[in-house]
C-alpha cells in the first residue's frame, strides 16, 4: 500500500524542499519507487533542488486540471530509475489546487509508487492545508530555533485537527520530528536548543538530526539531492533518518560536536 | 579578556533562556487550540448585555469551555468587585445605543 508522506514545518526556510528531495532520493536508493511532489504552488523550486529544471513540460496544475496526463508530468531522476519529481506550476492562482483535483491524482500515484513525498509550502494557506490534508504520515522539519518550535508546534495541531485522517475518525498522521541546521559545537557551548529541548517541546518521535553542513548548498547548487553525496555528514545524517523511517534501529549521529582532527584540518573535509 | 568572556559571557545560557520562553508560550497556545471559534464572540456579547446593568470592563468576564469528564463545560466567570450598578434610565439608553467598550 503506497503511503503519502508530507514534508512540512509551518515555517520557510528550515529546510522543507531540501528534506523532501534528500528524503525521496534516500526511499529510492534503497529501491522503493519514489515520487516527489511540488505543493508549493507559484513559486517552483523543488525542480531547482531536484536538477531537473530544464526538463519540465506539464505540471500539477496542468495534471489536475485535465490538461496533461500523469505521465507526461513525471520526470524520472537521471541517477536513479526509483526516483521521480512531480514538479508544479508557477502560476499565481493559489486556488489551482482543488483538493479534489488532488485526491484524484494522488490516488492514480498510489497506484504506481510506494511513496508519495509532498513538499508543503511554508505557512498555514491554503497550499500546506491541502499539501498535509492527504497525509499518512508527517515529517515535521525544525531548527533549533524558537520561532521555527513554535511553528512546528502549530502544524503538529493542524496535523491532528486538520487533516482527512481527523476528519474521518481515522488513525491520526504518523508523526515524526526532523531536527535540521543542528549546530552541535554551538549546542555544547549553551547557544543552540538541544536536540532533547526540541524533543521534550514538541513530543514526539525523533527521525534524524541533519547537522548545519556546507554539502547542502553544494548540493542546491549543483541540483544533486543531499542524501545522494554519501561522503557528506548531512547526506548520511539522511540516509540514516530514511533508514529510520524503514523501522530500523540506527544510532543518533553528528549530535555531538566532531573532534577536528589533523587529516580534516589540513584537507578541509566537510 | 577574551578568557574571561568565555567563563562569563553573558550569551552562554541563551539556549535555557529560549526553552523557557518556549514552554510557556506553548502552554498558553496549546491551552486555545481547542476552543470553538464562536468563544470570542460569546465573550464580546457577554460584555456587551452585563454592560446594561453594571458597568464592568473587558477584562473583568472570562469565557472557558472546559471538560469534565464526558461532559463539556461552559464556564462563565464575571468579576463584579467594584463594578457599579447602572443608572436605571441609562440602562434603557444603553440598550439602544451600538455597544459600547471600555477598558
Amino acid at each position: 500500500m503506497a503511503k503519502v508522506v508530507v514534508i512540512t514545518s509551518g515555517k520557510g526556510g528550515v529546510g522543507k524542499t531540501t528534506t523532501a528531495a534528500a528524503f525521496a532520493a534516500g526511499l529510492a536508493l534503497r529501491g522503493h519507487k519514489t515520487v516527489v511532489i511540488d505543493f508549493d504552488v507559484g513559486l517552483r523550486n523543488l525542480d531547482l533542488i531536484m536538477g531537473c529544471e530544464r526538463r519540465v513540460v506539464f505540471d500539477f496544475i496542468n495534471v489536475i486540471n485535465g490538461d496533461a496526463n500523469l505521465n507526461q508530468a513525471l520526470i524520472k531522476d537521471k541517477r536513479n530509475d526509483n526516483l521521480f519529481i512531480f514538479p508544479t506550476s508557477q502560476t499565481r492562482d493559489k486556488d489551482a489546487l482543488r483538493r479534489e483535483g488532488v485526491d484524484r491524482v494522488l490516488e492514480e500515484l498510489k497506484t504506481q509508487f510506494d511513496y508519495i513525498i509532498c513538499d508543503s509550502p511554508a505557512g498555514i494557506e491554503h497550499g500546506a492545508i491541502t499539501a498535509l490534508y492527504f497525509a499518512d504520515s508527517a515529517i515535521i522539519v525544525t531548527n533549533p530555533e524558537v520561532s521555527s518550535v513554535r511553528d512546528s508546534d502549530r502544524i503538529i495541531g493542524i496535523l491532528a485537527s486538520r487533516s482527512r485522517r481527523a476528519e474521518r475518525n481515522e488513525p491520526p498522521v504518523e508523526l515524526n520530528l526532523l531536527l535540521t541546521r543542528y549546530d552541535p559545537g554551538r549546542v555544547a557551548k549553551g547557544e543552540m536548543l538541544t536536540v532533547e529541548d526540541v524533543k521534550e517541546i514538541l513530543s514526539i518521535p525523533l527521525l534524524g538530526v541533519i547537522p548545519e553542513s556546507e554539502s547542502v548548498l553544494r548540493a542546491s547548487n549543483t541540483g544533486t539531492p543531499v542524501a545522494f553525496d554519501s561522503d557528506s555528514l548531512a547526506g548520511r545524517a539522511y540516509l540514516d533518518a530514511v533508514a529510520r523511517f524503514l523501522g530500523e534501529q540506527r544510532e543518533m549521529r553528528f549530535v555531538k560536536p566532531e573532534r577536528r582532527n589533523l587529516f580534516r584540518v589540513l584537507f578541509g573535509k566537510a | 579578556m577574551g578568557l574571561l568572556n568565555l567563563f562569563f559571557s553573558p550569551h552562554r545560557h541563551s539556549a535555557a533562556i529560549a526553552k523557557e520562553r518556549l514552554k510557556i508560550v506553548l502552554a498558553h497556545e496549546r491551552a486555545g487550540r481547542h476552543a470553538p471559534d464562536f468563544l470570542p464572540k460569546l465573550q464580546r456579547e457577554l460584555i456587551d448585555v452585563v454592560c446594561r446593568y453594571v458597568e464592568i470592563r473587558e477584562d473583568m468576564i472570562r469565557v472557558n469551555l472546559g471538560k469534565s469528564g464526558e461532559t463539556s463545560l461552559l464556564e462563565i466567570n464575571i468579576e463584579f468587585d467594584g463594578a457599579k450598578p447602572m443608572l436605571a434610565g441609562l440602562a434603557g439608553a444603553r440598550t439602544a445605543a451600538p455597544p459600547v467598550k471600555s477598558g
